[in-house]
């Protein structure tokens, strides 16, 4: 299991756990849930914002948020 | 008889629902403002059938009840007040056909507050592309509600809409899910407690801060007693309480939708490629907002010489044709030149939101929005500032508006505060006289110097906003949650019906309210232009025949009014403020056009019309006019050093009486416009003063 910000390009993986304390409810009702399919489509520089695609949404979300999701890899 | 029902349509951003509304109401529709918020409120008129008219509400965007905004609160207030005269009698919920699941969130949570909700999936011609196939008639059964497939872009389906909005009162309204499932012991205890309450609609009390109108307040203010729940236990709640409306969306999805992915075209990611390139991304964005400038100054032009040539010549056909008079002269030197100044904003407004709605619709904004995040975060602003300030290069008052989704309370507060800084074009006709005036023709490297200075008002514009950013940045004790959370839409063409009438709809409320202040403004100009105390005044022929009984003719006459303008009451208030710029450059007259522009900058053409033209009777078009303009050693008013100084004072003074009472609405004190007033004009004195002592 590891942090969503650690995730490389191109890999997909699983949503496993999220701290919700640290993520905007809204977040959530757009598919950020444990179990749901999540990959990184690109990065702007520094890493930062991240560009995802989580369950069917395509949405950015800043590092600091991506380091309360816990991901794991599906090969 | 005829009758008439509310319509409320609600959806998640991008999903076409303005579309919608568009189709349904065409030119019908008005937008207003919610009372005492400035959310837009947007209402149109659709009629059903021969007897049938619906009066429809376009709710902002939103991806779900639990409002994270004030545009988003707006929604929930209207669904949750029973005795608001636009209360729905059928919500229509529009969804996105790629993106069903997320959409239907909003659709189960809708349906759940016991209002006849009708669905709309949009984009319908997007599905053999996209490879999807729908069963509509178990999306129906299982939803318990009617569905319309729609395509606003080929039209389709529209009618079929109107024939379930007519039915609406078969809709079942039914609850999609049993919340007491989520945590029986609380749920239970809040219906035993609540007897005749819908259970979705007491919880969207409790767990939301939504302003109700009084009567809702008092029947459900016990209910807050609920609140005992601590906040991260209430999140919990509403998370489980999403997760359990996913399931009962996907269970009903695995078998109503079906997606062949090997049919599916990805334009997404291939545009995205290059689009958001770290390096590529950057040039491409510059470029189009240098394509976008260059094309408004050099597109409007055109337009702009006719509209201040035509009115040139109105006010002179007033002159001579209309029976002479207080009234004749009130419209030729007041009101004709006061409503020139308006109009001639047309062009360049209409080109602004043209290019500004076709960067919204066809999703290349959120790209912008995730490419400057980071570099615009060093300066205390938001990757969603962008939006606010390029909007700001239209108004100042929508771009405001505009930082409404900026979920930092931060961030946002100093993209309203710097956001002003931006050109805005209102500022446009005093930077287009003003250059067509001091800066040389020619051109540089294949650009010319006109467009060059231009472009670098707007580029000082933009530098201003983000060292006062920086500024504010640090300075400001503020803590907020910074949560940053963009869609990134699919890439579409735009509907150029949509751009049409968000063109049509800016520029004619531009108009109208900057035309009030205008018009109201060129008025008591000219009554105080035309009046003065004393002698000077009254007497100002005899006066001046008698200094310069060697003039005759013309000459005399303009020496005439030009010492009776002298004499009039905004003469002796131009010549009272005088010492205060005269170090800037500038004379009595265009320090009364600096004075009234505080109103709006845009009246500072108009103000310099009104007092040369009551000044002089001769047909000249105003910018020839200001050309002849002499100072008292013969040099021309007009040169290098004070045109310079007098744009950079309009590029940084705070000169908008619409936008300091936006910023006061948005947010909520008189503090900040006050800092921004005093602070911008502060900083617009002291950088003209340097520019015109270090010029001239």
């Amino acid at each position: 299991m590891i942090p969503l910000d650690q995730l490389a390009l191109g890999e997909k993986a699983e949503i496993e756990q999220i701290e919700t304390d640290f993520l905007p409810l809204k977040l959530i009702e757009m598919g950020c849930l444990p179990g749901n399919s999540i990959s990184l489509i690109q990065k702007a520089p520094f890493s930062d914002p991240l560009y995802l695609k989580i369950d069917e949404s395509h949405l950015a979300i800043r590092k600091e948020t991506a380091q309360h999701i816990f991901v794991r890899l599906i090969k | 008889m005829s009758r008439s029902l509310n319509i409320a349509l609600l959806g998640n951003p991008n999903t076409g629902k303005t579309s919608v509304f568009n189709r349904l109401t065409g030119l019908t529709q008005k937008v207003g403002n919610y009372p005492g918020i400035t959310v837009e409120k947007k209402e149109g008129i659709c009629k059903l059938n021969r007897t049938t008219k619906a009066h429809l509400i376009d709710l902002p965007g939103t991806y779900s009840l639990n409002a994270s905004s004030m545009d988003e609160s707006v929604v929930i207030e209207l669904l949750l007040n029973k005795n608001s005269k636009d209360f729905p009698d059928v919500a229509v919920v529009v969804a996105d056909v790629e993106n069903l699941k997320r959409n239907l969130l909003l659709f189960t949570q809708v349906k759940d507050l016991g209002i006849p909700t009708l669905l709309v999936i949009n984009m319908a011609d997007q599905m053999k592309r996209k490879g999807i196939t729908l069963d509509l008639k178990l999306l129906e059964k299982r939803l318990d509600t009617k569905i319309a497939l729609v395509s606003t872009r080929e039209n389709q389906g529209l009618d079929q809409l109107k024939a379930l909005l007519l039915n609406y009162r078969k809709l079942s309204t039914k609850p999609t899910i049993d919340l007491s499932t989520i945590d029986k012991p609380y749920f239970e205890n809040l219906k035993v407690t609540f007897p005749n309450q819908q259970l979705y609609k007491l919880w969207l009390v409790i767990t939301q801060d939504v302003n109700f109108a009084k009567i809702d307040r008092k029947r459900v203010s016990d209910a807050t007693n609920f609140k005992t729940q601590s906040e991260s236990e209430l999140k919990r709640l509403q998370q489980k309480e999403t997760v359990k409306r996913y399931q009962f969306i996907n269970e009903i999805l695995k078998e109503g939708l079906l997606i062949d992915r090997d049919s599916a075209t990805d334009l997404r990611s291939r545009l995205d490629r290059i689009l958001i390139h770290k390096f590529w991304g950057y040039i491409i964005f510059f470029l189009i907002l240098m394509t976008v400038f260059q094309s408004i100054f050099d597109w409007s032009s055109i337009p702009q010489d006719f509209i201040d040539t035509s009115f040139a010549a109105l006010s002179e056909y007033a002159k001579t044709n209309l029976p002479e008079g207080v009234f004749t002269s009130l419209l030729a030197e007041g009101i004709i030149p006061g409503l020139g100044g308006i109009i001639i904003f047309i062009p360049q407004i209409a080109f602004l939101f043209f290019f500004i709605s076709i960067l919204e619709e066809t999703g290349y904004m959120s790209r912008v929005v995730f490419l400057m995040d980071r570099g615009l975060r060093r300066f205390g602003l938001s990757g969603k500032s962008v939006i606010p300030l390029i909007s700001g290069t239209a108004c100042a008052i929508p771009a405001v508006m505009a930082t409404r989704n900026i979920e930092n309370w931060k961030e946002r507060l100093i993209t309203i505060l710097v956001t002003p800084f931006t050109t805005c074009s209102a500022r446009l006709p005093v930077y287009a006289i003003l250059i067509a005036l001091v800066i040389p023709q020619g051109s540089f490297l294949g650009l010319n110097y006109q467009g060059l200075m231009l472009m670098f008002l707007y580029l000082v514009g933009f530098g201003m906003a983000l060292i006062s950013a920086w500024i504010l940045s640090k300075t400001l004790k503020i803590n907020s949650k910074s949560y940053f959370v963009v869609e990134m839409p699919n890439y579409k063409l735009p509907l150029l019906k949509n751009v049409g009438i968000t063109v049509w709809e800016k520029t004619r409320t531009f108009v109208t309210e900057a035309g009030k202040i205008i018009l109201a403004i060129s008025i008591l100009l000219w009554v105080m232009a035309s009046y003065g105390p004393g002698k000077d005044f009254s007497e100002a022929e005899s006066i001046v025949t008698e200094l310069y009984s060697d003039l005759e003719g013309e000459a005399l006459s303009n020496k005439i009014n030009a010492y009776q303008l002298e004499h009039s009451y905004i003469g002796i208030l131009g010549k009272a403020i005088e010492p205060a710029i005269s170090p800037l450059g500038y004379d009595w007259k265009i320090g009364i056009a600096l004075i009234s522009s505080f109103a709006a900058r845009e009246v500072f053409v108009g103000t310099l019309a009104t007092i040369y033209s009551v000044e002089s009777d001769a047909e000249e078009t105003i910018k020839n006019r200001m050309a002849s303009e002499v100072r008292a050693n013969g040099q021309p008013l007009f040169n290098l050093a004070s045109g310079i100084s007098l744009m950079l004072f309009y590029a940084f003074a705070m000169q908008c009486m619409s936008t300091l009472a936006i910023v006061k609405k948005e947010t909520n004190s008189w503090k900040w416009p006050m800092v921004q007033l005093f602070g911008m004009s502060l900083l617009a004195y002291i950088v003209a003063f340097s520019t015109y002592q270090i010029l001239a």
